[in-house]
């Protein structure tokens, strides 16, 4: 019994760092209409600005996080600004294939400077663990829900509650009509770019935390995973890439618990075949008609 | 008449350069005396302590037999070059390594160090015909070409070991394993280390696999904690097993470990050297070994490089002694007759006393290394 807990643990504090990972997919994919390849390496970029910060630079830890996550958002504007603008009217393969060179360019450039060997990091938080009955909670997996929640809740504020989120979802709604309403498109897609890559940040500041460890591949599984969750959620959905995140969480660690462990892979890909065939916009996607 | 002039001239221009070209590859090795010894392994990526490690140990062997005069071949003196490439435990790249080796003319290969990046090299080798001693592939099917010895222990006696060490030493009856199923290595050491622990009468309570790059183990080491386990094998690389040992600890599962001899460099891995207190595995070199010709070794490692060598450096430098030693036996350098000599050697090396049988298996003793407040320590068994 304690172990089912603890095994859902374990799936949730995975399935907590995809959500956070399928977000960034999700809106960019709901406000520019692009699969953002490159958006699992800022992960990778996030680990490796945290360890410079704190490790190399010694600034101290919450001034290295929030550093952090400037450096990542800004590198999100960057990344729109210079490589998906100038595309913005370009068909959609042509983004989708700078989208994964410019996966390919930050993981290049990560090598040329880090070098491929791994760099073992020790983790910034500090949180001992848990002991409920017979149930061990870690401490990294209490903080990762802890920051996982209060980014959900926040950003779920954001987009219903403010300005400039209202002009995410009219956008997303409709381009055309939201840029006749005066809502300026531009600064509207920098600023999701911003907030999808301040949020794989803090996901790739719980990942170094949890796993100890960098090297310059280390977004490439949690991004495609995520982008799966994302798929699974309903890809342009807000609440589908959130539950969609945990879920693939749950089934990883289910299936690897009481199937096999050697088949989680194909059971978290065969549900998601499975979901797609039932409901081909994914959980919660809306069935929308394309325009032509 | 006057472009046609210009046309003669420079394809004279060309041809001389080109000529001038080849003249400078030509000369390149020919008129020194000294054999080189092509070396293949990891300098870079996942696995590249082993092959730095290789590298820098082989250097040591190469540079003392040079300054104590070299090797006498027949009525020759000649001196040992090392020319190391990395394969970066690619298959795909250790055959560029291994054809960049040759050019730059190896007569004997020193590689590959990991089992994926050997097996790519091995039909190319036995192509050429050139002797390869591989220090630590221990992939089965390694040495298959008459050509191709090891040095290192195969997987499947890896496996063998451990079992009866948890078994037979420990006592323990219900085993718990982890292993890489996308790893030739990880799974060949897993399977005859269960086949064994059937065999001694234990009980494999869990055998839990993951995939390449899997960085989270906690699935696994939950369901093995709840599955009566009384020790985890972990038949992995050093960066798997790094993972698995400090998430371990973080999810309380207050296990003992044991490992194959991919664990060796783990303590530089961890962030604390707590989490492997007590863990064993196996190795062939311990640098804290009183044996006066490791400790000169570990001394000439350490001024050399600010390190501490482990068993791939004393693997590197004992496949040098042991191209010498063939060498000596041989009296020529001629690759056929070096590949003869081979099972006609003994050297008693750093990794222990060695010699080869016809199918280039090496003949020599287990030995075991406990990690004790945060350091390899040399333990025996019997």
């Amino acid at each position: 019994m304690g172990s089912i807990l603890e095994q859902l643990i374990n799936g949730l504090r995975s399935g907590s760092i995809y959500a956070l990972i399928a977000l960034g997919y999700t809106m960019v994919y709901g406000i520019a209409k692009m699969i953002n390849f490159a958006h699992g390496d800022i992960i990778m970029v996030g680990a490796y600005a945290l360890y410079v910060l704190v490790a190399l630079l010694n600034v101290p830890a919450i001034a290295a996080v929030v550093l952090t996550i400037i450096i990542c958002g800004v590198l999100g504007i960057v990344i729109e600004k210079v490589a998906y603008k100038p595309l913005r009217k370009a068909p959609a393969l042509s983004v989708l294939i700078t989208a994964i060179g410019m996966s390919f360019f930050l993981q290049s450039v990560a090598l040329l400077i880090f070098k491929p060997n791994p760099i073992a990091f020790k983790s910034i938080i500090n949180v001992n663990s848990v002991r409920i009955g017979g149930i061990t909670i870690s401490g990294i997996s209490l903080v990762t829900f802890i920051i996982t929640f209060i980014c959900m809740i926040g950003l779920t504020y954001f987009i219903n509650k403010t300005k400039t989120g209202s002009a995410m979802k009219a956008l997303s709604e409709d381009k055309a009509a939201a840029e006749l309403m005066g809502i300026n498109v531009n600064r509207t897609i920098s600023i999701t770019f911003a907030i999808g890559s301040a949020l794989a940040a803090v996901a790739g500041i719980l990942f170094v935390c949890q796993y100890q460890s960098i090297q310059p591949t280390l977004g490439a599984l949690p991004g495609i995973k995520a982008f799966v969750a994302a798929v699974l959620g309903g890809i342009g959905s807000i609440p589908g890439a959130m539950i969609g995140g945990l879920a693939l969480g749950l089934i990883e660690s289910i299936s690897k618990a009481y199937i096999s462990s050697q088949l989680s892979d194909a059971i978290v890909f065969g549900v998601l075949v499975v979901v797609l065939l039932v409901k081909p916009s994914g959980l919660l996607g809306k069935n929308r008609i394309e325009k032509v | 008449m006057k472009k046609s002039l210009k046309k003669v001239l420079s394809l004279g221009l060309v041809s001389v350069m080109t000529a001038s070209l080849f003249a400078g590859c030509g000369k390149k090795d020919s008129g020194s005396d000294a054999f080189i010894i092509g070396g293949l392994g990891p300098l870079s990526g996942k696995a590249a302590s082993y092959g730095v490690s290789v590298k820098q140990g082989a250097n040591i062997a190469v540079e003392k037999i040079n300054a104590e005069g070299g090797v006498k071949v027949g009525d020759k003196t000649i001196q040992l070059k090392l020319n190391f490439v990395d394969d970066e435990a690619s298959p795909d790249v250790a055959v560029s390594a291994y054809n960049t080796v040759m050019d730059n003319g190896a007569q004997a290969i020193l590689g590959a160090v990991t089992s994926d990046a050997h097996m790519a090299i091995t039909d190319l080798t036995n192509d050429d015909g050139i002797l390869t001693i591989t220090p630590s592939a221990s992939i089965a099917g390694a040495t298959a070409y008459p050509n191709i010895f090891r040095l290192c222990f195969t997987d499947p006696v890896q496996g063998i070991t451990m079992a009866k060490y948890a078994i037979e030493t420990l006592g323990h009856k219900k085993i718990a394993v982890i292993y890489n199923n996308s790893d030739p290595y990880s799974t060949g050491v897993k399977d005859a280390f269960n086949a064994e622990v059937a065999k001694l009468g234990g009980e494999i309570v869990a055998s839990e696999a993951f995939e390449k790059d899997a960085v989270d183990f906690s699935t696994q080491l939950t369901k093995i904690k709840g599955s009566g386990a009384e020790i985890i094998f972990v038949p992995t690389y050093y960066t798997e097993a790094s993972y698995i040992a400090t998430q371990a600890a973080e999810l309380s599962v207050g296990l003992p470990f044991i490992g194959s001899d991919g664990w060796d460099g783990i303590l530089a891995q961890v962030v604390d050297a707590k989490v492997l207190e007590g863990s064993v595995f196996l190795s062939p070199f311990v640098a804290t070994d009183e044996n006066p010709d490791v400790q000169s070794f570990v001394e000439a490692y350490q001024k050399e490089y600010k390190a501490v060598p482990d068993q791939f450096a004393a693997d590197g430098y004992d496949v040098v002694y042991l191209i010498k030693a063939a060498l000596e036996k041989a009296g020529t350098t001629d690759s056929k007759d070096l590949v003869a000599a081979m099972t006609q050697i003994k050297v008693d090396g750093l990794t222990g006393s060695v010699s080869f049988d016809e199918d280039g298996e090496p003949n020599k003793g287990a030995k075991f290394v406990k990690i004790e407040n945060g350091k390899y320590v040399a333990i025996t068994v019997e």
